[in-house]
């Protein structure tokens, strides 16, 4: 052992590996740090204005408390919507590419295509869904903000559908067919059955994926300061509403901005959990 | 097939016209299922080509008025409608390279650790930690950027930066001027630490594909952790990696909230990195809803394009590598 230590090639590659073991050590603890100091800070500071008045009251005029009421139920039903609509088109699209063209090359082109629309800048979709639905209806509206998310919801379910369908064994379909099952009766029955959870968390991750959006809602939804579930008005939204009141110069609008961020961090991540949870199991 | 026997009973009709009805019915359902299959697949093309379509109609007026000039010149006026996107293109790719330049080696090292060094009781949490560390909303980054981060950079490491290169020539220019807080180093900063996660994830699941023979052949010749990495699993992983940094690009080139708390918001390229500056989604969501003549919407309608299509060819050569690593894993 001593002579391996003296041995300046040696050394010198044991110096080596515990640099950069040292550097690995110190590059995951810079990472969990930031991810500790965001959301210990987004505690901090949102815990304290976190009453039932953010719940029971709409969003106040500068310089008074108020609540973010409206902001949360635009929020929700946007969300919803955009799920509602985005949801099944996904699931569609995800089984097309995994049971019926796996190889064809009609879902080799919709695989690439939707693998960049998952990573597409948020805000060229608001750009896009301007053109088609705000500058022809000549208002801003709510459902303008729940086509945009649905378009970043698409996506991530298609992937999802795509991958958990694939996961099913085909030992199942061939079983399923040699009984007399027809094709649609098989996907539905039991591939959908088999890889339900994995469906699921497909949109869990897409609901935790749009509920932070802010960008797309800027020039689709707008804002509102008023409470209105009227989808063809502007909407106001969480993440709207905290661009607005954290860059406000008013104390009680930022208070309330970071109340906010703190109810949708604690929405996204619980989203998530339940999402891997839910896969986990399987 | 139970439930179509059943139905035979009960409705009582003779077996070959009942049977020849159920067939007919479940080939009609069959092909309106695969039809509703292919065209939801379909959709998802129209969408992209929706998207492109409509950022180009949108930025007719402003390429028509300033034609190719648009991409070069960097005066931005609303009030004498001159406009050009040097000045947003120019910080969008200048927070990008800091963000990369940052989040590269850091994710890669943590990537490492994740696959060589952790204790194995440890691996899944701590990945855990660093994907819900990419599933923070932006929005959550940008006002603790301009709340915590920017203060803490105005106060401290802005001024050591000044301080420290302001007398080094060539540097000096790099990191002139009052410490702002916000500003093009801000927002670099605040990018890498969203994209940090997204390259751990990849570099991760690429370095987990290298087969476990090719470890185990060098370090039964004596190489160290590092060694390995640096000669067996970099090499083997080379392209997913550079596949994983490109997606990491694609997303620092288009994150828009994160940047537009902290960039300022200043149509001007400066040689120093701590100035304000504005990047192209930015812009756009700092001036849409004010932009009030038709060739201002247009001319921010234009930027988007500009942005769209830079990321478009950003993320297809990011998945075009991706695939062909799975390929080649997959022979």
């Amino acid at each position: 052992m001593a002579s391996f230590a003296s041995n300046p090639l040696y050394a010198r590659r044991r110096r080596a590996d515990v640099v950069a073991k040292t550097l690995a050590y110190a590059a995951t603890a810079f990472g969990l740090g930031w991810l500790v100091l965001i959301l210990g800070i987004l505690l901090y500071n949102g815990i304290g204005g976190l009453s039932l008045d953010v719940f029971t009251h709409d969003t106040p005029p500068p310089g008074s408390d108020g609540g973010l009421q409206n902001a949360i139920v635009g929020s929700l039903m946007m969300t919803i919507l955009a799920v509602v609509i985005g949801t099944p088109i996904g699931i569609l699209a995800g089984t097309y590419m995994a049971e019926y063209g796996r190889h064809g090359r009609l879902s080799q082109i919709v695989r690439f295509i939707n693998d960049i629309l998952l990573s597409a800048p948020s805000i060229v979709v608001g750009l896009f869904v301007y053109q088609i639905m705000v500058a022809p209806m000549g208002h801003f509206s709510g459902y303008a903000g729940a086509v945009s998310l649905a378009v970043l919801v698409i996506p991530v379910v298609v992937r999802t559908t795509e991958d958990m369908l694939n996961l099913v064994p085909d030992t199942m379909r061939e079983a399923a067919a040699s009984i007399g099952l027809p094709r649609a009766h098989l996907i539905v029955r039991i591939a959908y059955r088999a890889a339900s959870a994995g469906i699921v968390t497909g949109v869990l991750l897409a609901i935790a994926r749009v509920s932070g959006e802010t960008a797309p809602l800027l020039f689709t939804a707008l804002n509102n300061q008023f409470f209105s579930v009227n989808m063809n008005a502007p909407m106001p939204s969480l993440p709207v509403v905290i661009f607005q009141f954290a860059l406000s110069p008013y104390e009680e609008w930022q208070r309330l901005a970071w109340t906010g961020a703190l109810l949708i961090t604690v929405t996204v991540l619980v989203l998530s959990i339940l999402a891997r949870s839910l896969t986990a199991r399987k | 097939m139970s439930e179509v026997a059943l139905n035979d009973r009960a409705l009582g009709t003779t077996k070959s016209t009942s049977r020849a009805a159920v067939l007919q019915r479940l080939r009609l359902t069959d092909n309106i299922f695969l039809g509703l299959t292919r065209g939801a697949a379909l959709l998802v093309l129209a969408i992209l080509s929706g998207v492109i379509l409509a950022l180009v109609i949108g930025s007719l007026p402003a390429l028509k008025t300033f034609g190719f000039a648009f991409v070069y010149t960097e005066v931005w006026n609303p009030v004498t409608e001159q406009f050009g996107a040097l000045a947003p293109i120019y910080g969008t790719v200048v927070t990008s390279v800091i963000a990369m330049l940052i989040a590269v080696p850091v994710g890669i090292m943590v990537a490492f650790f994740l696959t060589e060094l952790c204790p194995k009781m440890l691996r899944r949490p701590i990945a855990i930690a660093i994907e819900l560390l990419a599933g923070i909303p932006s929005i959550i980054y940008g006002i603790w950027g301009l709340f915590v981060f920017a203060p803490f950079l105005q106060k401290y490491v802005q001024p050591f930066l000044i301080d420290t290169f302001g007398n080094v020539p060539g540097l000096s220019s790099v990191f002139e001027g009052p410490p702002y807080g916000i500003g093009i180093l801000t927002a670099g900063l605040i990018l890498a630490i969203m994209v940090l996660p997204f390259i751990t994830a990849i570099s991760r699941d690429v370095f987990d594909a290298v087969p476990p023979v090719l470890k185990e052949a060098a370090y039964g010749l004596g190489c160290t952790k590092w060694e390995v990495f640096r000669n067996v699993i970099l090499p083997y992983t080379r392209v997913g990696v550079i596949g994983g940094v490109m997606l990491g690009l694609g997303r620092a080139l288009g994150e828009t909230m994160a940047v537009t708390f902290v960039i300022g918001n200043a149509h001007k390229i400066s040689a120093s990195i701590l100035q304000p500056g504005t990047t192209i989604s930015a812009a756009i969501a700092n001036e849409f809803t004010e932009a009030v003549s038709d060739l201002y919407t247009s001319s921010l309608t234009a930027l988007g394009l500009i942005l769209f299509v830079i990321t478009f060819f950003v993320l297809a050569a990011a998945r075009y590598m991706l695939l062909r690593l799975q390929k080649q894993g997959g022979k």
